[in-house]
């Protein structure tokens, strides 16, 4: 149990900074997300928070104590990694309470947490089998156990789910959000994937190359991007973003098309991003953007039609009620909802 | 396990064919021999000979010179299979904390492997030798009266350690190679686990190296038994005394010096089955200790 303070926490490799200053302060039992593409700096984050990584500037506390110095065994945290790094040679047991033996508990605490970690997670039957005597979500439950048994400060994942398949995914994640509400604990979580972070989170931190983007709860990065990267990331089918020129109170659209937007502010270009389930189809394409259909995906409760705006080759996703007679070759007149609209800066990405 | 269909008899026999016969002609022809040779009794111009049946064995194994190269024996392989290894494993390990020309460091580790046994033998030999050896003399001024000339534990001291300083390269290759097949999140998890460097490496890195020790053992020992002989040939020539004098030693001495080809060809039938029983026991006994990854 423990806050977690990340105080202009930078990374710096052969001189380049790869974290760029990220201040953040995680309350206890909270659920933080830590989310991006490949590459972003998400996993160096969780891994300096481990004490894997070494800090190159900035402090991080955890629980009241700056850890910048201690060593990963010093800072009071349980891990799970990707890959899950089960000791291969060791029974389930033995994986699950190797800490705590090091620790030098008591044998009779041991058994008892051991036997409670191993009755939350299901893994009672598998506690003498080996590793590799496991399947994928076996294995990834036994990792969260050997977490589990430490009762730790703070839970750091690194992406658990990505190995496994979408069923067990999806299992895996409901396990681990029960797992959180029955231990409270202090969480940080790495995924590349926006439905986990989405469902799982109680605060995201939206990475884009080693920027913390926007640290907000999922439905207020949702609602309100902070920059365009996110609001390209976050949402899925990705949102529609096309630079348009503003003039007069409408928006001037790729293909030279006027669409009359009340309430926009300043002129000039800007980015302005649209959610397909944030657009209506207009009864005709006059007044509205008109977009020609490449192709319709139908999901059942829904529908989402692939197009280009006419005469342009700027994209267009729409979302179409899931009986919709609409084909390719279609030409629909869209218009966003009212205040779904998203202006971002050309030059800076941030929200207008 | 994939098998392959040879569309013909006569090909798979082609294809083996070179392997199969280098082992016929180098081993299983000259065992042959070996095996009648010590059934036999040369007269000592080597014009005629007589069976004798199992007497050159009675004879041999009563041999309290034989007893003592067996002893001998046992103490040089024991310590020249373990010793290499030790300090293989320790040298690994510190080579995979380097950061910068860890290449150099290992091409450097592996040289001495490239050296013929004989000259590796000479190397140490010179070095050590009592009146112009270089680390000779600084041993007699720390009060050391090294002689591996007379004293026979100097000598033994001396060809273990020529016989260890060469298989240390090859050890030290083949633990580098196991130490990196190690995922490394294996130690990130034990270091949030709470364990120490020397709790991970006793706990983790050392019963994952397992595959890599236990094929070391084996080779080690084939080297300690049969290997050494050019060193123990270079160095001591089996002396001072018969304090050097290993089996494969004797075998050569007996058989090729002293021209009794019976009693050698006995003693090499023996230690032939004494390696053949080693090697069963630690495939049997210790193999089933250790865990392929």
């Amino acid at each position: 149990m423990a806050r977690i303070l990340l105080n202009d926490l930078r990374k710096t490799y052969d001189g380049q900074e790869v974290i760029h200053g990220i201040t953040m302060d995680i309350a206890d039992g909270e659920f933080v997300v830590i989310v991006g593409p490949s590459g972003c700096g998400k996993s160096t984050l969780l891994r300096m928070v481990a004490g894997l990584e070494g800090i190159s500037s900035g402090t991080i506390e955890i629980g009241g104590k700056v850890v910048n110095a201690l060593e990963p065994r010093d800072r009071n945290i349980a891990m799970v990694f990707q890959n899950y790094a089960l000791y291969p040679h060791m029974s389930v047991r033995e994986n699950m309470i190797y800490g705590l033996k090091i620790a030098k508990m008591p044998r009779a605490e041991i058994e008892e947490r051991l036997m409670r970690a191993a009755k939350m997670l299901e893994l009672e039957p598998y506690l003498d089998r080996k590793p590799r005597a496991l399947s994928g979500g076996q294995r990834q439950r036994v990792a969260m156990g050997r977490a589990l048994v430490r009762d730790p400060a703070a839970f750091l994942l690194d992406e658990p789910l990505s190995n496994l398949d979408a069923k067990l995914r999806l299992q895996m994640r409901l396990q681990i959000k029960e797992m959180h509400l029955r231990t409270g604990q202090t969480t940080l979580y790495v995924t590349h994937d926006q439905v986990e972070a989405m469902t799982l989170a109680d605060r995201l931190i939206v990475m884009n190359a080693g920027i913390a983007d926007q640290i907000g709860t999922p439905l207020e990065v949702y609602e309100r991007p902070a920059t365009e990267f996110v609001a390209g990331f976050i949402g899925s089918p990705a949102m529609n973003i096309l630079t348009v020129t503003v003039s007069e109170g409408a928006a001037i659209l790729p293909g030279n098309r006027r669409l009359p937007l009340p309430g926009l502010p300043g002129a000039g270009e800007f980015r302005l991003g649209m959610r397909p389930e944030d657009l209506r189809v207009a009864e005709s394409t006059e007044g509205a953007i008109p977009v020609e259909l490449r192709s319709v995906e139908r999901l059942g409760a829904d529908a989402f039609g692939y197009g280009l705006i006419e005469g342009t080759d700027v994209p267009m996703t729409v979302r179409l009620p899931g009986n919709s007679a609409a084909k390719r070759g279609d030409r629909l007149g869209v218009l966003p909802e009212d205040g779904r609209l998203h202006l971002f800066s050309v030059a800076t990405g941030k929200r207008v | 396990m994939r098998r392959t269909v040879f569309p013909h008899k006569f090909l798979p026999w082609l294809l083996l064919a070179p392997q199969l016969l280098v082992t016929l002609i180098f081993f299983y022809w000259p065992a042959g021999q070996a095996f009648r040779q010590s059934m036999l009794k040369e007269d000592p111009f080597g014009l005629s000979s007589t069976f004798v049946g199992l007497a050159n064995f009675r004879r041999v194994l009563s041999d309290p010179g034989y007893l003592n190269a067996l002893q001998v024996t046992v103490v040089f392989s024991l310590l020249v299979a373990f010793i290499p290894m030790a300090i293989a494993l320790f040298l690994a390990v510190q080579a995979e904390k380097i950061t910068r020309g860890k290449g150099l460091y290992r091409t450097l580790m592996i040289w001495p492997y490239a050296v013929a046994t004989a000259i590796a033998g000479m190397l140490w030999l010179f070095m050590f030798n009592p009146s112009f050896g270089t680390l000779a003399w600084p041993l007699k001024q720390l009060g050391i009266n090294w002689n591996p000339l007379l004293n026979p534990n100097h000598a033994m001291i001396l060809v273990v350690a020529a016989a260890t300083w060469k298989q240390i390269s090859y050890n030290f290759l083949f633990f580098v190679a196991g130490l990196q097949a190690i995922p490394h999140s294996l130690l990130e998890a034990a270091a949030i686990d709470g364990a120490s460097r020397r709790h991970a490496f006793w706990t983790i890195v050392f019963p994952l190296l397992a595959p890599t020790t236990f094929f070391l053992l084996v080779v080690n020992t084939v080297y300690a038994l049969f290997d050494t002989f050019g060193i123990i040939h270079a160095v001591t020539g089996g002396g001072p005394g018969k304090a050097t004098e290993t089996l494969v030693y004797k075998v050569y001495n007996d058989g090729f010096v002293n021209l009794n080809m019976g009693d050698s060809a006995a003693q090499s039938v023996i230690l032939m089955l004494i390696v053949i029983a080693l090697t069963a026991v630690q495939f049997r006994y210790i193999e089933r200790r250790v865990h392929y990854g």
